[in-house]
C-alpha cells in the first residue's frame, strides 16, 4: 500500500509540475550544471591519476632515474668556445659510488646511448639505441612480446646481439619476424633476439605522447667496445661531438619507503661531484606526488563550481518552490479540509522538490558524460568516468531537493487549514 | 426514518467560544455557542454576514478549533486530538462541499473523488468502485477522466458531493453549495441533497439565500455568534421533494 502511495505521490508531483513545464525546465537548470561538472570532475581527476600511475608503474614505483643532460649553452662558452668536444654526464664513478656505498639500493642499471642510425636494406630510422644489461627490464618492468631480453652470456660474449622495441620491428620488418634477422646499427651487424613491447609516451617525454617508443637495446659491453665514450651528433646541420660515459642510470630501490632517502643520497651525491647541472634525476614516486597534487587542485577548483552551482540550484528550486506553495495556498487549504495530514502536504511538496532536483540531475548526468569526451577530444587529456560517479552525481541532486524542499514544504504544511481554504 | 431530535447526536457543540484577534481588539465569532445536530437531520445555517456561521462551520469540519469549550463528532471528543488525529477524523466522519467546488486541478474526476480516501491511515481497498459508484450516482460516468475545467458548474459541484459522499461520512457539510451556480443547477444540486436526506445522511447546509433555507429540514439562525432561532420542520421527506 505505501509503495502505491508513494507512486501516486510522485505522479501527482510530475503531473503538478507538468502544468508549468517551462518554469520547471528553468528551476531545473542549476542543478543541471552543478551535477554535470561533478561528474566531469570525478571523470578528469580520475583519469589524471590513472595517467599518472601508468607512468609510475612504467618508470617502476621503486625506481630512481638518473639521466645526463647537456648543460645549457652559456654554462660553457667561455671556457669552451673552441673546444670540440662536450664532456659532460653521468659516469662510472657516479655508478660505482651509488651501487657500492647507498644503503637500499638493490639494482643499479647503467644505459649507455649509441647516436647512430639504424637500417636494414633499404629502411632507416633513427630509435634510442641503448647499451645496457640484462636486469634493464626487469628493473624496468618492461614486457618481451617475442624472443627474449638480452642475457648474461650476450654481456659476458660481447655478442653483437640486439632486441627491438615493437615500434622499430613494425617498421623495419613490416611483412616476416624480425627474430633472426640482422640489422645494421652504424658500421656494425646485429641479430635480432627479441621484441619488447613499446612503452606509451608521456607528456613527460619530449616525444609526443601517444605513440609507443622506438627503442633498440644492445649489450653494454658491446656498445662500449665498438662506439666508445666519445661520440659525434648529427644535428641540424651541424656536427657535435660528445663524451658522455653513462647516459642513464636506472636505481632501484629495495623498498618503496626508501625511495625519497635514496633519491636525496643521489641528488647530494651528484652535486657534490658535478660542477656543472648536466644530469636530472626522475623520481617517479614524485612524480605520483606531483600529479596527486594537481589533481587536488583539479577537484577543489571543479567542486567549487559543482558547490556553487548546486547552492544556486538549489536555491532556485526553494524559491520557485515557495511562489508555488503560495500560489496552491487553497488547494493546500482543501486537501488539509479533505483529511490531509501535514506529513501529507510535505511530502506531496518534498517530492515536488526532489522530482525537479532528480530530473535536473539526471540531464546533468547525461550532459556529465557528454563534457569528458570532449575533454578527451580537444583537451587530450585522459578522462575516466567510474560507475559510482553518476550514482554520486544522482545521489547529490536527491539530496539537494531534499534539502532545499523541506523549508517550501514545511511552510505549506504549516498553514492554517480555514486561512488557506479562504486564500484567493 | 429521520425520527427527529430523538436521534442520537452526531455534532454535539457543548459551551464553545471561538475568538479571533483583529489587530489589538478580540472578536467573538462564536459565543459560549451549545447545539446538538441529530444523526439524519438537514439542517440549515442561516444568519447575516459576521453571525459566525462561517466560523460554526469550521469548527464543525475540525478545521478550526474552539477557544473554548469542547466538540464532539460521532460521540468523539475533539478537544484532545492533535493535528493528525483531527486530520484522520477528517478523512473518516466529514464531508465538505464548497461553494467554488474546490476541486484539485491537476487530478482527473474519479482521481478528486477519491482525494478524502488517500489520506486515511488504512484506506478501504474498495475505494475506487466506491468513487465509481459515486460519480455514475452523480450522473459523471462517462467523464471520469475529465479535469475540473472540462466540467461546468453544476458538473464540479456534483463531482464535489460525489467526493463528500466517498469516506461514508457521518457529517456532510456544505457552505453555499449552491452560491455559484445558475437557478436551474442549484435546483438540481438542492435535489441532490434533497436525495440523500432521505437516504438518511445527516446535512448541515450554510447558506444566506432564504429560499435555499427553506427546503431543509430545520433551520438555525445565528445573530453575533448566539442561536437567534431555531426552527424545527416536520415535513416529511416527500414534502422537502416536491
Amino acid at each position: 500500500m505505501s509503495q502505491s502511495t508513494f507512486a501516486r505521490t510522485v505522479r501527482l508531483g510530475v503531473s503538478s509540475l507538468m502544468l508549468h513545464k517551462l518554469r520547471a525546465l528553468l528551476t531545473t537548470l542549476g542543478v543541471l550544471f552543478g551535477t554535470s561538472s561533478v561528474i566531469a570532475m570525478l571523470a578528469i581527476g580520475e583519469g589524471a591519476s590513472e595517467e599518472a600511475q601508468e607512468q609510475i608503474r612504467q618508470l617502476g614505483s621503486r625506481n630512481v632515474i638518473l639521466r645526463s643532460v647537456k648543460p645549457r649553452e652559456d654554462f660553457n662558452t667561455g671556457a669552451s668556445q673552441n673546444v670540440r668536444v662536450l664532456s659532460y654526464g653521468l659516469t662510472e664513478d657516479d655508478l660505482a659510488r651509488i651501487s657500492e656505498t647507498f644503503p637500499g639500493v638493490a639494482r643499479v642499471v647503467p644505459v649507455r646511448e649509441i647516436y647512430e642510425e639504424v637500417r636494414r636494406s633499404d629502411r632507416a630510422m633513427n630509435p634510442r639505441v641503448m647499451a645496457t644489461l640484462p636486469v634493464y627490464r626487469d628493473v624496468t618492468g618492461r614486457v618481451v612480446s617475442e624472443g627474449r631480453f638480452l642475457a648474461d652470456n650476450d654481456e659476458a660474449g660481447v655478442s653483437n646481439v640486439c632486441v627491438l622495441s615493437d615500434e622499430v620491428a613494425n617498421y623495419l620488418f613490416p611483412f616476416q619476424s624480425p627474430l633472426g634477422e640482422e640489422i645494421k646499427v652504424g658500421a656494425d651487424y646485429y641479430t635480432v633476439v627479441g621484441i619488447l613491447l613499446g612503452r606509451v609516451r608521456q607528456q613527460s617525454d619530449s616525444a609526443p605522447a601517444g605513440k609507443s617508443t622506438a627503442e633498440v637495446f644492445i649489450p653494454l659491453e658491446t656498445g662500449r667496445k665498438w662506439y666508445g665514450n666519445m661520440q659525434v651528433r648529427m644535428r641540424a646541420g651541424s656536427r657535435e661531438m660528445e663524451e658522455v660515459e653513462l647516459h642513464e642510470i636506472v636505481v632501484e630501490v629495495d623498498a618503496p619507503e626508501n625511495v625519497p632517502v635514496v633519491a636525496s643520497a643521489c641528488r647530494e651525491m651528484l652535486a657534490r661531484n658535478h660542477k656543472q647541472s648536466d644530469y636530472e634525476i626522475v623520481v617517479p614516486l614524485e612524480l605520483l606526488l606531483r600529479a596527486e597534487e594537481t589533481k587536488r587542485i583539479f577537484n577543489i577548483v571543479l567542486g567549487s563550481i559543482a558547490s556553487i552551482s548546486l547552492l544556486v540550484g538549489g536555491i532556485g528550486i526553494m524559491n520557485v518552490m515557495l511562489a508555488t506553495v503560495t500560489e496552491r495556498t487553497r488547494e493546500i487549504g482543501i486537501r488539509r479540509a479533505l483529511g490531509a495530514k501535514r506529513r501529507h502536504i510535505v511530502s506531496q511538496f518534498l517530492v515536488e522538490c526532489v522530482v525537479l532536483s532528480v530530473g535536473g540531475g539526471l540531464l546533468g548526468v547525461a550532459l556529465g558524460l557528454a563534457i569528458p569526451l570532449i575533454v578527451e577530444r580537444y583537451a587530450e587529456m585522459r578522462t575516466i568516468i567510474t560507475p559510482s560517479a553518476p550514482i554520486l552525481a544522482f545521489l547529490i541532486s536527491a539530496g539537494v531537493g531534499v534539502i532545499f524542499g523541506l523549508y517550501p514544504a514545511w511552510r505549506a504544511a504549516t498553514m492554517d487549514p480555514v486561512e488557506a481554504l479562504r486564500h484567493e | 426514518m429521520a425520527e427527529p431530535s430523538s436521534n442520537q447526536p452526531v455534532a454535539e457543540l457543548i459551551g464553545v467560544t471561538r475568538n479571533y484577534r483583529m489587530g489589538t481588539n478580540v472578536v467573538r465569532a462564536l459565543d459560549n455557542f451549545s447545539f446538538t445536530f441529530g444523526r439524519g437531520e438537514y439542517w440549515a445555517v442561516m444568519g447575516s454576514s459576521g453571525s459566525g456561521k462561517s466560523t460554526l462551520l469550521n469548527v464543525l469540519g475540525c478545521i478550526d478549533r474552539p477557544t473554548e469549550g469542547d466538540y464532539k463528532v460521532d460521540g468523539i471528543s475533539t478537544n484532545s486530538l492533535d493535528d493528525d488525529a483531527l486530520s484522520e477524523l477528517r478523512s473518516r466522519k466529514l464531508g465538505f462541499v464548497f461553494q467554488s467546488y474546490n476541486l484539485i486541478p491537476q487530478l482527473n474526476v474519479l482521481e478528486n473523488i477519491m482525494v478524502p480516501l488517500f489520506y486515511q491511515d488504512d484506506p478501504p481497498a474498495d475505494g475506487e468502485e466506491r468513487a465509481r459508484t459515486l460519480a455514475a450516482r452523480v450522473g459523471l460516468s462517462e467523464r471520469l477522466d475529465h479535469r475540473p475545467t472540462e466540467l461546468s458548474g453544476g458538473q464540479q459541484q456534483r463531482v464535489a458531493i460525489a467526493r463528500a459522499l466517498v469516506n461514508h461520512p457521518a457529517l456532510i457539510l456544505a457552505d453555499e453549495a449552491t452560491g455559484n451556480l445558475d437557478s436551474q443547477t442549484a435546483l438540481e444540486i438542492l435535489a441532490l441533497l434533497d436525495e440523500l436526506h432521505a437516504e438518511g445522511r445527516t446535512i448541515v447546509l450554510v447558506t444566506h439565500e432564504p429560499d435555499v433555507g427553506e427546503r431543509a429540514q430545520h433551520v438555525l439562525r445565528l445573530k453575533d455568534g448566539r442561536i437567534e432561532s431555531v426552527k424545527r420542520g416536520q415535513r416529511s421527506m416527500a414534502g422537502a421533494r416536491a
